[in-house]
């Protein structure tokens, strides 16, 4: 087959799935949550209630996609596509299953980190062009969020990373076939797991939105499509927070008996559970316990983490 | 962490509990004769309607969502020219049945009463009219308020003395 | 002033009242019934008791009934002794006893002076088991109904309707448990003020009878500010609407005006506001000669092109507002103005003015009225044409005898003790009549006369209290005997009051009252000087100025003039039916602006709606000249607008300028007060559409209105807010703050506690007194002191009989003579058939056998056939002809006509010559 178009051919059915998946999450989330608040969730529409996903994509196509008069029409228009391209862009690194990425260089996680540092932008566009209180309080919150969460994120993977000694993703997942990361990274599994909720701003990180205090947060002015793309741009970072958690600390698409993208698939729709399960179960912080949670805890501990695992390695080069 | 790990744990084993949801058009509760449904006005036992158009419902209404017109029979009998209830602004909050001094409009347990169009909302008195008593048996106004009207003349209604005679000597 | 101590606190209050006044006056509330303030205490109902206490020390106290107990200085009390609470619940529940369980079907609900004293006094349970005692109605006419079931027996409607407003059908029957007050036997009542028993009843026994068709709750009512518009004394009023339909009728009180009452033609002749002969859209005469309702826009485009393509003359009307009559004459030119009265009516009102802005002697607020002491009525049948006049004079002729009741030391409001000491005295009131007249009973004396002859006795009383006076030659001996007596007393009264009115069309007789009140004031007296008014704002008609209506015919058969635009005015009742129609055929296109179908828009070639008083806003002038606004309590229906603002759109519409030169109603306020020094005031008379009260206009809807998501829910589930109202502070909503409104604005009383009319004690500076920041309205005309003023000369010669003829002079009736309250169905079944009425020697001349019979009378041309009435009272050669009532509207009287039987057949009552 011919690389480029087998390339393409690859780019064009991860589009598709993930959109997908990402739509998919929309009923799915719904139906988990009921399932964990003693509720049914979605259950009329097709059969489990599947065809709410149409149903809810067809209604959100066909509202009105209206622009306040006042916001900045320009950037408004561009915000909600930043985060859907910058969450999808990154999902070009991640390898599947053996040979099946788009493209695995050899600074796979770097790419990673700076796609989804690039999400941070579409909040702060969104929230300064629609020129509004609430939204511009949620887009302050949401970049010293991210600009916090950021600097530990990078960090918790450094331990990884000097364990494997290379930043292609693919070099990563197989290095763990002795021991996935998530036994001697345990630490930076957790740390990452919790920057993931951040960047991606859910429960309990959802302070940008947080609906209770500031309606909607960056996206109050948003509606129709353009609503839909912040999130569906929440599921894909979802997803892509995931899957890299499978191909960091979960081994990737090892396992034994089942193909391997198979594997890779199922570790990842069970991290997706545990996001919506953290949603279902866990309170939104106050703002200034996030800030302390994320400086006075996260830094130190992924710092340590690096620090120890960096001896460790050393330990292990000068025994050697 | 610990106590986020353990509500953690406990919210995933919810997913083993049974769930509360009524899966309504199938399954069905039992709603109490008191429900706080449907508005309806009734009539007595005589078949009369029992609303005398006193305003007292309307005025009760928090909502102010309901408007009638008074006016009278022949025979002096008050009752109401039309009657109107906007459902689509009332809260059913049951201030108008407390406020009805003869019984004639309650509140019943119907609450499915969804229209396509608003207008579909706006019950008036040919939609609101049953043919029962309701809730409230054997009460007629007329029988203890001292107006006459067709059928009942002065001091012919319940606990009421025959009319004073006026020209009369006797003390 | 005095103090006395309330739960030992000082405060200071006006001496020679009582008790319960003074408690009211400060704010206190103490529940009462029998008491009013306009018809005063009498001491039955045991309601309003209070602790007094002999001094400091005095812990025990004595119960007493508050509105009997003057007030005395350093006098100690307490309403919320523990005692006297007890007392006062015990009281309402004895008088609870046997009141029906029905205020739910009671039209006094929610307005209830009895449920307001209840939950006053904290009585809330019913303990007694025995039966009801009950009571059979009586039908009591068209205005009044009547449910005896419900009476606490307080007497107030026997004291109002006899001793306060003279009725003589009504009383109190039975006794013990079962007194009873109704009439002899069912019947309309026959007092002009019986409407009042509504409001004066404290409870539901007697309740509106042309409310109840309609039936709405006071909280419910949208009310403003109103004038009445039936007569020419500007009563205050509240009316009340809902569901864009006037609903009732009730007082507004003015201490300077008519107080706490109402006549019964202007409580009941609201209803032509809901007639179905309203126009209600624009008219345009189309090609087969049928009048065909069109759109605004094509009206306004036919009216201004006639205005433009014609030589065009406006014709205003008495009944109309200032506001519009002055749109009218500045849209058509001041030369081009007609004020829309006969000739004979245009000049008694300018004669009026003239006298009263001419002379020294001031004229009289209703108030005043009541303090004067000695009344000579000058042909004016009072009580039929301006019926609150009527009830000031009666008030008026109790002031003589009170002098006695002063003299031993009884305070006048202690009205039992007042009454029984004065007994059937009645002060000084003359009366020179052409007939008899419904205040008959209380004459002194009384002279029958012709027109003629009333004003020589005018004159010759004029020259016997001054001498300097022109003297009457000629005077019989019966007119003498009459003058004399009636002059020796007018200058022995402290304030002697000359009363006279337009209803005879003379001229003279208002010169002649004049003469008579400046000579008791050049002597020296307090006199005063009164003219009753025919229209509502016929003195402001006056003061605009303007030609009569034969100056208008002359100027269409001078060909001057092709194109007639009439304000609210039906011409043929101003003008005889030859005219009428001779103006119509030379006017090349009529116009008519009106809010009621009558002959002239019947034959106009245009008609454009016009807001009822209750639709719009103005200023009326009434007989004292004191102006007073009127402000909208609807919004007009879609195509209906004031006349004033149709003037200004037909300013646009002929092409006068590109905007109208009144956008609102402060623009034409401030206009009119521009152009004429004499409404220099008039823009000070109420706020102007700016004033806002903590931000916030004043609401005519009650804090508890209801239903305001359903009213419309029928036509739309949408809620359209509320009409905007540019035109004055008034909103037609419920927002609006607590705060009591300035007096102009008031749109209704109401207090916490108080939903009945008494809550009107929260509005007054002191009980009965003038409301918080005076009464709104203001006297325009003040008198020129002596010596500026010559006396008349222009001396009548005796009425000279002619053989064969009658003078026939026109009756007037309180319901029927005014036009628009003849429309109102309760008004229109007492309005009486067209008669004829005869002396008995007269009609036995004439060769007529008796009553009933028909005859024809030849009267300007027209022969009408009549049935006679025989009036004995009726001053020989005269032959009187109800006023205003068809087929006798339009006519100049008096005139002379023959009388002759009627030949077998033909129609009754029916003109046409």
């Amino acid at each position: 087959m011919n690389p480029i178009l087998f390339h393409l051919l690859t780019i064009v059915i991860l589009l598709a799935a993930l959109l997908t998946v990402a739509s998919m999450l929309i009923w799915g989330e719904r139906r988990l949550l009921a399932l964990w608040q003693d509720r049914y969730g979605p259950n009329r529409v097709g059969p489990l209630g599947l065809g709410q996903v149409v149903a809810d994509i067809v209604k959100i196509l066909a509202k009105e996609d209206w622009i306040p008069p006042f916001a900045d029409k320009a950037v408004f228009q561009i915000a909600p596509g930043v985060i859907l391209v910058a969450t999808m862009t990154a999902f070009a690194v991640v390898p599947f299953a053996p040979g099946l990425a788009v493209a695995d260089v050899n600074v796979g996680l770097l790419f990673f980190l700076a796609m989804s540092s690039m999400s941070v932008y579409s909040v702060a566009l969104a929230g300064w062009s629609s020129n509004d209180k609430y939204s511009l309080l949620g887009s302050m919150r949401a970049i010293s969020q991210m600009v916090s969460y950021e600097v530990f994120m990078g960090l918790s993977l450094m331990g990884v990373v000097i364990q494997v000694g290379s930043f292609r993703l693919g070099d990563i997942v197989l290095a763990q076939q002795r021991l996935w990361f998530a036994l001697p990274q345990f630490l930076g599994l957790v740390v990452f797991f919790i920057a993931g909720l951040a960047e991606t701003r859910r429960i309990p990180y959802d302070l940008p939105e947080a609906e209770n205090e500031l309606v909607a947060g960056y996206h109050t002015e948003y509606s129709g499509m353009k609503f839909a793309s912040f999130f569906l741009g929440e599921y894909v970072g979802v997803t892509l927070f995931s899957s890299l958690v499978t191909t960091l600390f979960l081994g990737g698409w090892l396992g034994p008996v089942l193909p391997p993208l198979v594997w890779f698939i199922l570790k990842t729709v069970l991290l997706v559970c545990l996001f919506i399960l953290v949603r279902g179960s866990l309170p939104r912080p106050r703002y200034d316990q996030l800030m302390a949670m994320g400086w006075k805890i996260m830094l130190p501990l992924s710092l340590a983490n690096l620090l120890v695992t960096g001896a460790i390695v050393l330990a292990r080069e000068g025994a050697r | 962490m610990f106590t986020a790990i353990r509500t953690l744990f406990q919210v995933f084993l919810h997913g083993f509990r049974r769930r509360y949801t009524v899966q309504y058009p199938e399954q069905r509760r039992y709603l109490p004769p008191r429900w706080r449904g449907r508005i309806i006005l009734s009539r007595d036992k005589k078949g009369n309607e029992r609303c005398v158009a006193c305003y007292l419902c309307a005025a009760a209404c928090p909502v102010g969502c309901i408007a009638l017109g008074a006016t009278q029979d022949e025979h002096g009998r008050r009752y109401p020219e039309f009657f109107r209830i906007n459902f689509s602004r009332c809260i059913f909050c049951g201030y108008c049945e407390e406020a009805c001094p003869t019984y004639a409009i309650q509140l019943t347990p119907d609450y499915e009463m969804s229209e396509y169009q608003r207008p579909g909302m706006v019950y008036e008195k040919e939609d609101l009219l049953i043919d029962g008593e309701g809730k409230y048996k054997d009460y007629d106004f007329y029988q203890v308020a001292a107006v006459s009207i067709k059928d009942k003349g002065k001091g012919q209604g319940l606990n009421e003395r025959p009319p004073v005679d006026v020209r009369g000597l006797l003390p | 002033m005095l103090t006395i101590y309330i739960h030992n606190e000082p405060y200071r209050v006006k001496a020679g009242i009582n008790l319960l006044e003074a408690c009211l006056s400060l704010g206190f509330n103490v529940p009462y019934f029998c008491w009013h303030p306009a018809i005063k205490s009498v001491g039955a109902c045991r309601q309003c008791a209070v602790k007094v206490f002999k001094g400091p020390e005095d812990t025990r106290g004595t119960l007493l009934m508050s509105c009997v107990v003057p007030v005395a200085d350093g006098m100690r009390i307490s309403i919320d002794d523990p005692e006297a609470v007890h007392f006062r619940a015990r009281v309402i529940e004895w008088l609870m006893l046997n009141h029906p369980h029905d205020c739910p079907v009671c039209d006094e609900g929610g307005e209830c002076h009895l449920q307001d004293m209840t939950v006053m006094t904290g009585h809330v349970q019913r303990r007694t088991r025995f039966p009801k005692r009950t009571h059979v109605n009586q039908d009591l006419g068209p205005f009044v109904a009547h449910e005896m079931n419900r009476c606490i027996q307080c007497y107030r409607c026997q004291r109002f309707y006899c001793d306060y407003a003279g009725g003589r059908d009504f009383g109190v029957f039975g006794w013990h448990d079962g007194v009873y007050f109704g009439r002899a036997q069912s019947g309309t009542l026959q007092s002009e003020f019986a409407g009042n028993l509504v409001e004066v009843c404290p409870t539901g026994v007697f309740t509106d009878k042309s409310l109840a068709q309609h039936y709405t709750r006071k909280w419910d009512l949208t009310t403003g500010p109103s004038i009445c518009v039936h007569c020419g004394l500007g009563c205050n009023t509240i009316p009340g609407a809902r569901y864009g339909q006037l609903r009732r009728v009730y007082s507004r009180f003015n201490s300077q005006v008519n107080g706490y009452f109402l006549c019964d033609r202007g409580r009941y002749g609201y209803e032509f506001v809901n007639s179905d002969r309203r126009i209600l859209q624009p008219r345009l005469r189309q090609e087969d000669g049928s009048l065909a309702p069109v759109a605004k826009a094509q009206a306004l485009a036919f009216v201004g092109q006639a205005l433009q393509r014609g030589k065009a003359i406006g014709i205003g009307s008495p009944r109309a507002s200032l506001e519009t009559n002055f749109a009218l004459r500045k849209l058509v030119g001041a030369e081009h103005y007609f004020q829309g009265e006969s000739a004979q009516k245009s000049a008694i009102s300018e004669a009026i003015l003239d006298c009263l802005q001419r002379g020294p002697t001031p004229t009289v607020s209703l108030h005043e009225v009541e303090t004067c002491d000695a009344v000579l009525l000058l042909g004016e049948d009072v009580l039929n044409t301006a019926p609150m006049l009527g009830l000031a004079i009666r008030q008026a002729s109790r002031n003589q005898p009170l002098e006695e009741v002063a003299r031993l030391n009884v305070p006048f409001w202690l009205d039992l003790v007042a009454r029984l000491i004065t007994q059937d005295q009645i002060g000084p009131i003359f009366i020179a009549a052409t007939g008899a007249t419904r205040l008959d009973g209380l004459a002194r004396q009384i002279y029958r006369a012709a027109p003629d002859d009333l004003a020589r006795i005018g004159l010759a009383i004029a020259h016997l209290v001054d001498p300097t006076a022109p003297e009457v030659s000629r005077l019989p001996d019966d007119a003498f005997s009459f003058a004399h007596p009636v002059a020796e007393v007018l200058k022995a009264a402290k304030r002697p009051l000359i009363v006279s009115g337009p209803s005879l069309g003379s001229v003279e007789l208002i010169h002649a009252a004049a003469n008579a009140a400046w000579a008791l004031t050049r002597a020296g007296k307090d006199a005063r000087l009164c003219y009753a008014a025919e229209s509502c704002n016929s003195l402001g008609a006056a003061m605009l100025g303007g030609g009569d209506l034969t100056a208008a015919l002359e100027l269409l058969r001078s060909g001057q003039a092709d194109t007639v635009l009439i304000v609210e005015n039906d011409l043929r009742r101003h003008m005889p039916e030859n005219d009428f129609e001779e103006l119509l055929s030379l006017a090349r296109c009529v116009i008519a602006v009106d809010h009621l179908e009558q002959a002239t828009t019947q034959r106009a070639h245009c008609v454009l709606p016009a807001a009822t008083f209750a639709e719009a806003e103005g200023t009326l002038i009434n007989n004292e000249g004191r102006a007073q606004r009127f402000y909208k309590v609807l919004p007009p229906p879609a195509a209906v607008q004031e006349s004033w603002r149709w003037m200004g759109e037909l300013w646009v519409a002929s092409g006068r300028g590109e905007a109208s030169p009144w956008p609102n109603f402060d623009a034409i306020v401030a206009a009119l007060a521009s152009e004429f020094a004499i409404f220099k005031d008039v823009p000070a008379l109420a706020p102007p559409a700016s004033f806002r009260q903590v931000g916030q206009k004043i609401g005519r809807q009650p804090h508890r209105y209801s239903g305001r998501t359903a009213e419309t829910a029928d036509q739309t589930v949408f809620e359209p807010p509320p009409p905007e109202d540019a035109d004055s502070a008034l909103a037609f909503s419920m927002e609006g703050t607590p705060l009591e409104p300035p007096s102009a604005l008031i749109p209704r009383y109401w207090a916490p506690g108080w939903n009945s009319l008494a809550a009107l004690n929260k509005f007054q500076i002191e009980v009965g007194g003038p409301l918080h920041d005076g009464d709104p309205g203001q006297r325009l005309i003040a008198p020129k002191p002596y010596p500026q003023s010559p006396y008349f000369k222009d001396f009548v010669s005796p009425f000279a009989r002619r053989p064969q003829q009658f003078l026939v002079v026109p009756h007037h009736h309180i319901y029927g003579s005014e036009p628009l309250s003849a429309a109102s169905a309760p008004v229109a079944s007492l309005c009486p058939k067209p008669y004829i009425a005869l002396n008995g020697a007269d009609a036995a001349a004439a060769g007529i056998a008796g009553a009933d019979q028909e005859v024809v009378l030849s009267l300007a041309g027209a022969s009408l056939r009549l049935s006679v009435i025989l009036d004995s009272t009726l001053a020989a050669s005269l032959a009187a002809v109800p006023a205003g009532i068809a087929p006798f509207e339009g006519l100049d009287l008096p005139a002379w006509g023959t009388i002759a039987a009627a030949p077998a057949g033909g129609q009754r009552g029916g003109g046409g010559s």
